[in-house]
C-alpha cells in the first residue's frame, strides 16, 4: 500500500467522509477514490456501487482485476425532541444501526427516566451542533412542533448536506415552516430535501409506527444516496 | 459492534499501521479481499503486522492470523505482495483452517 493513500484514507475516515481504496491486485498499486471523484467506466460504476452499499469487493474491469475497499462513515441519526415517538424511535435506531442522539432543551422532556441508554442533551440544538456539527453521513429528524427548537436545526442539516431531513407536521404546518427557513436564508431547493410530513407513508397512527415510518425513510433515504427518483446513478 | 461515531484510535489496525510507519517501522498490511461460507470476518477486514510479528486487528477472529502473521513478515522481507487462502477444502486445514467451515482470501501488502 502507497504511504500516502493510507495517510489520506485516515484522514478521510477521521473527517467522517466516505472513501474507497483501489487496489490493482495484478500489480498492488492503489488510489484513494472520494465519494463524488468521477471514475469512467466499468470499473467507476463498481465504485459508485461500493459507495452506497458500503461492501467491499473484487471487480473485473479493463481486462484487471481490481479490490475495492470501501469507508464508509458509520450513519447516526439526530433527533430534535424528547417525545413520545423518540421513547420508540431510540431502541429501533439502536438495532436497525444506527446510533441515535436526541436533542431538547426542555428538561421535562430530556430525561434519563424517559430516555434509558441513550445519549441526551437537554440543551438547545445550537448548543450542541456547534460542538458536534451535522454532516452528509448524519440524518436529523425534529419532531417537537416548536419553531424555537426545530428550526435552527434544520437550518443546520439543509447546510450540512445530511442524507436524510425529516420534520413533524402536517402540510399547513410546514408551509408555514418553509417561510420562516426561507427567512433564515435556506433556499428553496435546499427546503425541498426536508420531509413533511415526516416518514414513510404507511398509514401510521400510534407515535410508534410514526417512528417505524421515520427509521424506513431514513434508511431508504441512506441506501439511495446519490439515486435520483428512478434508481439511476445520479 | 462499537456505538463510536468516530474511529477507535487505539484499535483501529489502519491507524496503527499509519502510526507505526511514522515510527519508521517497516509494516505489512493484510486484508480479507473474498470470503465463502461462513467467514467470521467480513471483506475488507484488516491485520497489520510488523517486522517483529507485532500485529493488531483481525482477518478471521483467531483461526489464520499466526500464518499470516509469518507470511506477512517475508513480505516485508521481499516486498512482493502475495495472496493467501484458507478454508476447509485446504490440506493445511487441520492447522491453520477456519473451524467455522469457511474460506477466505488474504491480500498481504507491504506498506511503501
Amino acid at each position: 500500500m502507497d504511504p500516502y493513500a493510507l495517510k489520506t484514507l485516515n484522514a478521510e475516515r477521521r473527517a467522517r467522509r466516505a472513501a474507497i481504496l483501489v487496489t490493482d491486485l495484478g500489480d498492488g498499486r492503489d488510489r484513494i477514490v472520494r465519494e463524488g471523484d468521477q471514475v469512467a467506466g466499468d470499473l467507476g460504476a463498481a465504485i459508485a456501487k461500493a459507495f452506497r452499499s458500503g461492501n467491499s469487493g473484487s471487480v473485473e474491469a479493463e481486462g484487471r482485476t481490481f479490490f475495492l475497499n470501501a469507508h464508509l462513515p458509520r450513519p447516526r441519526l439526530v433527533v430534535i425532541g424528547a417525545v413520545h415517538i423518540s421513547q420508540a424511535l431510540a431502541p429501533m435506531a439502536r438495532i436497525s444501526g444506527y446510533p441515535l442522539e436526541i436533542i431538547d432543551p426542555r428538561t421535562a422532556f430530556a430525561t434519563s427516566d424517559r430516555f434509558p441508554d441513550v445519549a441526551l442533551h437537554a440543551e438547545w440544538p445550537e448548543d450542541v451542533l456547534n460542538r458536534q456539527p451535522l454532516d452528509a453521513y448524519t440524518a436529523l429528524a425534529a419532531v417537537t412542533h416548536d419553531p424555537k427548537i426545530d428550526d435552527f436545526a434544520l437550518k443546520a442539516a439543509l447546510d450540512a448536506n445530511c442524507f436524510y431531513v425529516g420534520a413533524l407536521g402536517s402540510r399547513k404546518t410546514h408551509a408555514k415552516r418553509v417561510e420562516r427557513l426561507l427567512a433564515l436564508g435556506a433556499s428553496a431547493d435546499r427546503i425541498a430535501r426536508i420531509h413533511a410530513p415526516i416518514g414513510l407513508d404507511i398509514g401510521a397512527a400510534s407515535p410508534a409506527e410514526i417512528a417505524v415510518a421515520i427509521l424506513a425513510q431514513t434508511i431508504l433515504a441512506f441506501r439511495s444516496r446519490g439515486l435520483d427518483a428512478k434508481g439511476a446513478a445520479a | 459492534m462499537s456505538d463510536s461515531l468516530y474511529l477507535d484510535e487505539a484499535r483501529d489496525p489502519l491507524i496503527i499501521a499509519e502510526a507505526w510507519m511514522k515510527e519508521g517501522k517497516d509494516v505489512a498490511i493484510a486484508t480479507v479481499v473474498e470470503t465463502w461460507g461462513s467467514a467470521p470476518r467480513p471483506v475488507g477486514s484488516h491485520l497489520v503486522i510488523d517486522a517483529d510479528g507485532n500485529f493488531h486487528g483481525s482477518v478471521s477472529g483467531g483461526c489464520v492470523e499466526g500464518a499470516v502473521v509469518t507470511e506477512a513478515v517475508d513480505v516485508i522481507g521481499s516486498g512482493e505482495a502475495r495472496m493467501l487462502e484458507f478454508g476447509v477444502a485446504d490440506e493445511t486445514a487441520w492447522q491453520v483452517g477456519l473451524s467455522c467451515g469457511g474460506r477466505i482470501k488474504v491480500y498481504v501488502e507491504r506498506l511503501g
